[in-house]
């Protein structure tokens, strides 16, 4: 079990706030009650930032979890201990368990597994619909009000694909101000697809996974979200044309938000040659138009935020041929760094934009009301250290993660999050975890 | 050599080296005696998770015919229908000592694992995989051509040419077929120009704008606009005609009006050109029976060539570089 943290004080000191503001931090009682070393307690324990960029708590709008079901994969602790290395304060984790989180009793027991553990907030996302099955309405109000107080809600690894019962979803869910995430993918276009449909797919004689699969859908629920009010996420944006897409929709004023996954930041359907099934993600690996495509867009805000699909999945079902292996990779430890590598290296953005991405837009989307606050006095003391200096090389087995399916072993990521704070506690600290309080 | 996976990474002379080894190993089956003792003391296994009455036999007369213990390992009736890994089905043929796998496989890229996820040291030859490629067949389909078309009065078999110049036709369902995966790519290595007839559904993506293969939506156009030496019809599947609107074409009396090779289209080819098909034929479908059993048809001579063809494989990966006998 993890350590408990029992309100020790911090001063963070001569750290760069956003990049771009010299400062320190102090954390007291779980907030940030100064910026001034001075004004800090002689017992706080110093941590010597120079050179450490400080940013809000990351929050990961999209990340499973697998608890309950599939405890091989990943739990609610190691998954966790993952987010909190990774930089991260909030994760929402996804519906798509077993049992289905689609009741208030199984978001309860996500939430308060989450608290037990006390290394992240684990927000549970509610499925739109009974079992993932498209067909009835789960008890959305049931999980609004229940003590997870769930505000996201997804079908995700499934789309919502009828259009009426996507109609209703996109309304009811404004009775409590929540949202509803979709998986943007026609299950008829890409039945039995393997990756993404294009050159490489055709050589390699997989099945491929066209863009229209996912951009119709995009097109279809941004003019529902229009025409009913409300406001609608799109999960894993990945084509060039979804973007052209979303501008559009945000050009004409609807309320669409959007996610871009670091490894459609970085990688292509190139990387399936040599049918290595650690490639094989839902939606999949494209092509570099589409790379540059959605880089542009996260540049732009025509994409809000960057978020994992953090997708543990256990050896065996990624050591077999291609075909019968699991969608999705991991990517909590590494989804900062790429963001650098890819974004900030280029100077596409700013560390205050990577704020903006990773951290308050999701948190705001999320209603996650004590994340992603500015880094002030008085505000809620979740806080991550970057060190972009800190050049590694991702080794996969290194993981906090119970499962290492990471695509990027081996690639150069020019730096990463040193420490995380949660309330004012170390969650992550000199390689070290410690939970909070619940 | 090490292992026989696709015809994309097969250079040209390696193809053309196994289609040489392919002519003695053929001039050796006509001998009375003709069984060689080159792979005494080898084990081939067939590993098929797919059924495959035709290929499995075929590599295991070629494997027979060159001495190698041959063991049969399929999915009916063994682990493999139980939910047997491939990894773990390569860690037992490791254990047993093959030092060769022919594998067929519904998944795409399975030799290919198979050859290089460090499971099992063994040689591998792709007897197909999925949708993607069956090297040995577009092999024995280029002996074959090159028999018929290149070679002729001391030297039938053509030793040492290419296909250089020579134009082919491949009908049909390109888009699912692995022997066009397969076939497509060594026509290219071997010279010979490609011409491609399918409807649009049944085209891989962005094989229309491909520079280096020509592409025509009726065969009567494509028998119009080239002077084919020879035409490969492919199998239409049946699953792929209908069902709850993915039927990749309307009906099969509309596939068989536009594409399907018949006396009447024969006679507008020119007079020398053949007839492949990779079995098993659907008579009245892709082709009529007056086509197949034409005397240009090559098609039972194919399965003949496919056991010269494999033994030279086998033979190339196995026996290193010394000539047969």
């Amino acid at each position: 079990m993890n350590g408990r943290a029992q309100n020790r004080a911090y001063v963070i000191e001569g750290v760069s706030l956003y990049g771009d503001t010299a400062a320190d931090l102090v954390l007291i009682d779980g907030v940030i009650s100064s910026l001034s070393a001075a004004d800090a307690p002689a017992e706080a324990q110093r941590i010597d930032a120079a050179g450490l960029v400080a940013l809000p708590g990351l929050v990961d709008l999209h990340t499973h979890l697998r608890e309950p079901g599939r405890e091989d994969a990943e739990t609610i602790e190691t998954g966790s201990r993952s987010a909190a290395r990774g930089g991260f304060t909030a994760v929402h984790a996804m519906a798509n368990t077993t049992p289905t989180a689609d009741t208030a009793g199984v978001v309860e027991q996500v939430w308060s597994r989450g608290r037990e553990v006390g290394l992240v907030d684990v927000f549970p996302v509610g499925a739109v619909t009974v079992g993932l099955n498209g067909t009835q309405l789960s008890e959305m109000g049931a999980m609004a009000n229940s003590r997870a107080q769930v505000r996201v809600f997804s079908d995700d690894g499934k789309c919502v694909h009828d259009a009426l019962l996507m109609r209703r979803a996109l309304e009811y869910v404004k009775t409590f101000g929540g949202v509803v995430a979709q998986h943007a993918q026609d299950p008829r276009l890409t039945e039995g697809s393997q990756m993404n449909e294009g050159l490489v797919s055709a050589e390699l004689g997989l099945a491929g996974w066209p863009s229209v699969a996912e951009e119709s859908i995009i097109a279809r629920d941004v003019l529902l979200a229009g025409h009913v009010g409300s406001r609608v996420h799109i999960c894993h944006v990945s084509t060039a044309g979804s973007v052209e897409i979303i501008r559009w929709a945000k050009s004409k004023g609807i309320d669409v938000t959007t996610e871009v996954m670091p490894h459609h930041l970085l990688l292509t359907d190139e990387s399936a040659r040599g049918y290595d099934a650690r490639f094989k993600v839902n939606p999949p690996l494209r092509t570099q138009a589409d790379v540059d495509a959605v880089r542009a867009g996260l540049a732009d805000g025509t994409i809000d935020i960057v978020a994992t699909d953090h997708a543990p999945h256990p050896d065996e079902d990624k050591d077999c041929e291609w075909g019968a292996a699991a969608m999705g990779m991991i990517g909590l430890e590494t989804a900062l760094g790429i963001v650098q590598r890819t974004m900030v290296d280029s100077g596409a953005l700013s560390w205050r934009d990577v704020a903006r991405v990773m951290s308050e837009t999701p948190a705001r989307i999320g209603r996650d009301d004590d994340h992603g606050r500015p880094l002030e006095v008085g505000e809620p003391a979740n806080v991550t250290l970057v060190d972009p200096q800190a050049a590694w090389t991702v080794e996969p087995s290194a993981t906090a993660s119970r499962s290492n399916n990471s695509p990027f072993g081996g690639i150069e990521l020019p730096g990463r999050a040193v420490a995380t704070f949660l309330r004012g506690a170390a969650t992550y600290l000199d390689d070290r975890f410690e939970g909070v309080p619940a | 050599m090490r292992h026989l996976l696709d015809t994309d990474t097969l250079a040209r002379e390696d193809a053309i080296r196994i289609l040489d080894t392919a002519g003695q190993m053929a001039a050796t089956q006509e001998r009375e005696m003709r069984k060689l003792p080159t792979l005494r003391g080898r084990t081939v296994v067939n590993l098929f998770f797919e059924d495959s009455t035709r290929t499995r036999i075929s590599f295991e007369a070629a494997a027979k015919r060159l001495s190698a213990d041959v063991i049969n390992f399929s999915a009916k009736g063994s682990s493999l229908s139980k939910g047997e890994s491939l990894k773990d089905t390569a860690l037992t043929l490791q254990a047993m000592g093959a030092d060769a796998v022919v594998v067929r496989h519904w998944a795409s890229g399975a030799a290919h694992r198979l050859a290089h996820s460090g499971w099992m040291h063994g040689h591998v030859l792709n007897a197909g995989d999925g949708t993607h490629q069956h090297p040995t067949q577009a092999l024995l389909d280029a002996f074959t051509m090159r028999r018929h078309l290149v070679g002729g009065g001391k030297d039938p078999a053509a030793t040492g040419k290419a296909l250089e110049g020579l134009t082919f036709a491949i009908v049909g369902d390109i888009l699912h077929s692995r022997v066009a995966g397969s076939n497509i790519p060594l026509l290219r290595t071997l010279g010979a120009n490609v011409v491609v007839v399918a409807p649009p559904t049944l085209l891989p993506y962005g094989m229309a704008q491909r520079s280096d293969i020509a592409v025509h939506h009726t065969l009567d156009e494509a028998i119009e606009a080239h002077d084919l030496d020879g035409i490969m019809m492919l199998r239409v599947q049946r699953e792929r005609m209908t069902g709850g609107g993915s039927g990749f074409f309307p009906s099969p009396e509309e596939y068989t009006r536009l594409f399907g090779l018949d006396g009447e289209r024969l006679r507008r080819m020119p007079d020398h050109a053949i007839i492949l098909h990779p079995g098993p034929m659907n008579r009245g479908l892709e082709i009529s029976a007056e086509a197949a059993d034409h005397p240009r048809s090559v098609i039972v001579e194919q399965v003949s060539n496919g056991v010269a063809v494999r033994m030279a494989a086998l033979y190339l990966l196995l026996a290193g570089e010394e000539a047969p006998e």
